[in-house]
């Protein structure tokens, strides 16, 4: 991993994934303030999300290497019409790692073939996004103490959701059984069925809820938009079908765990909060070690 | 019929390419960039074909393609042939293959798409011929043929 650039999820191994996962639980149980100590990453957020950014800030600066950057196009030269290439280019001159997220598709696989040190994906458009998938196979990791055999179960915007594509391709290498919960209009793409079945792994699709609770291992929430609707009238029907309350857990496992990318609207009813299932704040933390792993591989410091 | 068009203006030396669909001429012309060619050039087309109704045909006088140069023209034109022709003979046919990637031919249909915002050549890795599906380097998105524009 060290010096190359993770663009899509694909881009590394299962064992990469491994190696990653086992040096976040290193991070995370014995912090290394020192280790990226005179690394400069340059943040480069061409469209603001502040949940990502602080992400790897956090992750940047609590091991002592410093970020340089803009957190917004507008505060930067791309509005006075300069080139994502020449952007790039010069930044790369300043930094040991660039972090970008951008709204066009692609952006960053452009990018890491322009900059002359690695790109950290950190969002392009609605095409991908993987260290939110790292910290994702690291909660599961952490909370179920395996990978592999896992019953999972992901909900809501299946055709649209980055998360869960991303999710599904890398949770494959660990032979989960997966349930596909969402609305007619937004179901699993065939693309990514037809994945699953090419590795003879399991899968279901639903449009309620019912009895799949109480099988999970997992429960992988997303927003459900209504924008992505073409009849507004299906979303009215459809809307508080994909929403968990507190009644819905009382058949799960003990140890099921409730994931969600946030940020949630309803579709996480507030008092599961307190209930041993609610994960989704306690995923966000793991983001920083996550986010710490791959940039120590990536810089080749671990 | 057939072959008193050929007659017509047959070529001594050079690239006879048959089997152009009609439709698909002018992007034929365009990707294979005939535009900069300064030799002799015939073109033929709404010509009676039993397999794809009407026809063009390309004569390139001097001219010999590269086959990679000839795969380009498969996302157009699959079923296209060419004769090698050295003094007034068929010395050489060839038919087009798909090639594994197709770059700098085709626009990414996603209009999120980097390559749609800056000079980009565009790449494309051919997922399938048959129902053709291009999946684009950059965005990762599949363009069809329904919505294949060719640059
Ligand atoms: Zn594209």
């Amino acid at each position: 991993m060290n010096g190359k650039s993770l663009v899509s999820i694909t881009d590394f191994s299962k064992e990469n994934y491994l190696e990653i996962l086992d040096l976040a639980k290193e991070f995370e149980s014995r912090p290394n303030p020192d280790l990226f100590r005179g690394k400069v990453v340059g943040s480069l957020f061409f469209e603001p999300s502040t949940r990502t950014r602080l992400s790897f800030e956090s992750a940047v600066t609590r091991m002592g290497g410093r970020i340089i950057g803009f957190t917004e196009a507008s505060s930067s030269s791309v509005t006075k019409g300069e080139t994502l290439y020449d952007t790039i280019k010069i930044v790369s001159n300043y930094c040991d790692l660039i972090v970008m997220r951008h709204a066009m598709e692609g952006s960053a696989r452009y990018a890491s073939e322009v900059a002359s040190i690695p790109i950290i994906n950190a969002g392009d458009g609605a095409n991908q996004h993987p260290t939110q998938t790292m910290l994702d196979l690291y909660s599961i990791q952490k909370t179920q103490n395996k990978l592999e055999n896992l019953n999972i179960c992901l909900v809501g915007d299946l055709k649209y959701g980055r998360t869960v594509h991303s999710l599904l391709m890398a949770m494959s290498e660990f032979n989960s059984t997966f349930h596909f919960v969402s609305p007619k209009e937004l179901k699993m793409p065939m693309v990514y069925k037809l994945f699953l079945e090419n590795r003879g792994l399991k899968y279901e699709e639903h449009t309620e809820f019912n009895d799949i609770v109480k099988e999970a291992d997992v429960i992988y929430m997303t927003r459900v938009q209504k924008e992505r609707f073409s009849d507004p009238i299906e979303y009215e029907k459809t809307k508080n079908a994909y929403n968990l309350k507190k009644d819905m857990l009382k058949n799960a496992k003990p140890g099921m765990k409730i994931l969600h990318p946030l940020p949630r609207v309803n579709e996480i009813h507030t008092e599961i909060d307190s209930t041993p299932q609610a994960y989704y704040f306690t995923q966000a933390l793991n983001g920083v070690f996550a986010r710490q792993a791959i940039i120590a591989k990536i810089l080749g410091l671990k | 019929m057939h072959d008193k068009v050929l007659n017509v203006s047959a070529i001594k030396n050079g690239t006879v390419i048959d089997h152009i669909p009609a439709t698909s001429l002018f992007e034929v012309i365009s990707i294979l960039g005939l535009h900069n060619v300064e030799s002799q050039i015939t073109f033929g087309t709404n010509l009676e074909s039993k397999k794809l109704g009407k026809k063009a045909i390309i004569k390139l006088s001097e001219v010999y393609l590269m086959d990679d140069e000839i795969n380009k023209i498969s996302l157009v034109a699959p079923q296209a042939k060419l004769n090698i022709i050295k003094n007034f003979e068929v010395v050489e046919k060839k038919i087009v293959e798909v090639p594994e990637n197709v770059v700098g031919i085709v626009k990414c249909f996603n209009p999120s798409c980097i390559t749609n915002h800056e000079r980009i050549v565009t790449r494309f890795k051919v997922l399938s011929m048959n129902e053709l599906r291009l999946k684009c380097h950059y965005c990762e998105k599949i363009t069809d043929h329904e919505h294949m524009e060719i640059i």
